[in-house]
């Protein structure tokens, strides 16, 4: 019975090609439209997300507060709040995976004859974990360079792109930081830009016992500007928050009535603004689209309507050999969702070819997934039942006797 | 007039249709319109009946119920013993597929379908498979001689041949009774001698056929005849035996007045 139905589903499709081919157009271009947008604003979903994972997840950094003096304030970072004995403690809390604390600054990086300015950051090896920054070559330094204070660099790929001859091995090259002599033990793999679109590469790191002592100079030992900590997971990252505030009052000494001293900035705060940004923007590109699937579906219904009273007649004769009304009614609407699925595959191929097509000339990123691919497909599914359903109902409800007369 | 009849009557027992006081009034904007005032008819097995009337009178509305296309609005109608007046839709439906066998004034076969597609559309609604619908089909046109063209159109065929076709189609589920409205209606008169030949043929094999038209030459082909007027029977008798040769008999029988079915 079903294939007697889709057979003859097929033949009325076919029997106008013409109209059928352009109503199929506008399911065509609808789905079309949709998997190509899907396609575009999950590209761009992507692409943050890659540039947020390389800032490293789940981070707060704890900057130490403002300093005041006459009445003037420093902004923050400045104050002396902060100390590495700070830093140890968090890293007995719960939920907390790394502690890094840190202190960074630009410096004039010489090697030869050719000078480069950089960010230096001076830290310890939790940094690197913190943030999943890996190596290319070399080690990096460990417990007894703290320790004693060792000149020894890592460089990131653009400090190495400026200060090497191309081919050259940086690998036990000595550097100048403001004069002081490095040691270069390990080159950084690229990470490129982050959300600000500062190129996280233009970085060389190294102890932090040594940038307090040569390079930035330190105001009392012990003291340090600022903490990286890594929440164990994105849901521990309020709880962290809470036991680290909670500590750092304690280690200070602060009176129930006085402000931190220090600030607690939420990097994923930011990453989670721009990822919420794409995301925003990829479901308003399928929004739009999906507005050409409904009028691709209100095509649908119009020329089912047509083809009702076109087809009157034909209705009052299976009335009178048998037909029941809910065999009209399954024929019609059988025959909707045929001319939809069958307009759904070909602007599936359509839109799958134009967002290759757009990432083959504009290098942007495209990610098709299986989801929008079926999303697509269901929405037609739906479209041809729902707006099939009410040119299909109006066949059945046809009295045989005046369809039979209709002429 | 009848009240439906209670349960437990029923009609004769060799009768295909039988009917009691059936009545259908129309709803219009003019206030109700009696079509069928309380018909009271019964055709056995195997017989041969026209019904004729001027228009207005009754016998198009009186065809619908027989075809069980509508519902009457007072009376019982037996259909080979069981009372259709008070089915549902969809057991009506049924019927229509496996009980009754319409042939109409203008073919209406469907133009996108070969004939052998036409002749078979019956058994897509009685739920058979693709290889029994195509043999019985191709059987079918057989039988009203067109199998040689199963794969043709509609289109590329003559209105005699079309309405063999379409005859072949109401005989593919065996019906108990054909109905035939107007049959004639759009052919020459060569041609409609060829399709009362047919009914005649199919009638001699034991088939039911109850034929409505307005031509008396075409009526003189059944064996009896009767006359609406007004929404009543108004007479009900044997057709005379025509003097083929001559070709000679216009009128039909004297009107009598009474009911019932003639002794056969």
């Amino acid at each position: 019975m079903l294939r007697a139905m889709l057979g003859e589903a097929w033949h009325a499709m076919g029997s106008n090609k013409m109209r059928t081919a352009l109503t199929m157009l506008g399911m065509v271009i609808g789905v079309g439209s949709v998997v190509l947008m899907m396609a575009i604003g999950q590209g761009a979903q992507y692409a943050v997300a890659q540039t947020i994972s390389t800032m490293g997840s789940n981070l707060y950094v704890i900057i130490a507060g403002t300093t005041q003096a006459s009445g003037v304030r420093s902004g923050g970072g400045f104050g002396f709040t902060l100390r590495v004995a700070d830093a140890e403690a968090i890293a007995e809390l719960e939920d907390v995976t790394y502690v890094a604390p840190m202190q960074q600054g630009t410096q004039q990086l010489v090697y030869g004859s050719k000078n480069w300015s950089a960010t230096v950051v001076g830290t310890t090896p939790e940094y690197l974990d913190a943030r999943s920054w890996t190596l290319a070559s070399g080690y990096v330094f460990g417990e007894s360079d703290l320790r004693s204070a060792t000149r020894v660099a890592l460089l990131g790929k653009t400090v190495i792109e400026n200060l090497f001859e191309p081919g050259e091995a940086p690998l036990g090259k000595t550097i100048r930081v403001r004069n002081t002599p490095f040691t270069v033990i390990g080159t950084l793999n690229p990470k490129g830009q982050n959300l600000d679109g500062r190129d996280q590469d233009d970085t060389i790191i190294i102890p932090l016992s040594t940038s307090q002592r040569k390079v930035f100079g330190v105001p009392f030992a012990g003291s340090v500007r600022s903490i990286i900590v890594q929440a164990a997971s994105a849901e521990a990252m309020p709880s962290v928050e809470k036991s680290v505030t909670a500590l750092l009052r304690q280690r200070h000494r602060l009176r129930d009535d006085a402000e931190n001293d220090f600030y607690i900035r939420n990097l994923a705060a930011a990453a989670d603004s721009a990822a919420e940004t794409t995301r925003v923007m990829s479901m308003l590109l399928g929004a739009i689209a999906s507005v050409s699937l409904l009028v691709g579906g209100i095509g649908i219904m119009n020329i089912m309507l047509v083809s009702v009273t076109e087809r009157t007649r034909e209705i009052g004769v299976r009335r009178a050999i048998g037909a029941r009304q809910k065999d009209i009614l399954a024929q019609f609407l059988l025959e909707a969702i045929m001319i939809s699925v069958t307009g759904c595959l070909i602007g599936l191929v359509l839109g799958v070819g134009g967002a290759l097509l757009t990432n083959a000339i504009t290098d942007m990123v495209i990610v098709i997934s299986g989801g929008s691919v079926l999303v697509a497909f269901g929405v037609a599914a739906a479209v041809g039942v729902f707006f099939g359903f009410y040119p299909a109902r109006k066949a059945a409800a046809l009295d045989p006797i005046e369809a039979l007369r209709y002429q | 007039m009848y009240e439906p009849s209670p349960v437990g009557r029923s009609a004769p027992a060799d009768a295909v249709i039988h009917v009691e006081g059936l009545t259908k009034t129309y709803v219009t904007a003019a206030g109700p319109f009696p079509a069928l005032k309380g018909v009271d008819l019964s055709i056995s097995h195997g017989e041969y009946v026209a019904i004729m009337g001027p228009s207005g009178s009754g016998k198009s509305t009186f065809m619908n119920l027989l075809g069980c296309l509508d519902t009457p609005t007072a009376g019982d109608y037996y259909l080979v013993g069981r009372n259709v007046a008070h089915m549902a839709n969809d057991e009506l439906a049924t019927l229509r597929n496996r009980t009754i066998g319409f042939v109409f004034q203008g073919f209406n076969l469907l133009p996108r379908m070969s004939l052998q597609d036409n002749v078979a559309l019956p058994l897509v609604y009685s739920h058979l498979d693709r290889e029994t619908r195509r043999r019985r089909a191709r059987e079918m046109l057989a039988k009203v001689g067109l199998d040689s063209y199963a794969d043709s159109f509609p289109a590329r065929i003559s209105g005699g041949q079309q309405q063999r076709v379409a005859i072949a189609r109401a005989l593919i589920n065996s019906p108990s009774l054909i109905l035939a409205d107007e049959p004639t209606g759009n052919l020459d008169s060569h041609t409609s001698e060829e399709i009362m030949a047919l009914f005649g043929q199919l009638n001699d094999e034991g088939i039911t056929v109850v034929l409505v038209t307005h031509e008396h030459d075409i009526a003189d082909h059944a064996k009896r005849q009767v006359r609406f007027l007004d929404g009543l029977i108004v007479s009900d008798a044997l057709t005379p035996v025509r003097a083929e040769a001559a070709g000679s008999t216009t009128a039909t029988a004297p009107v009598t007045a009474g009911q019932g079915a003639p002794a056969c």
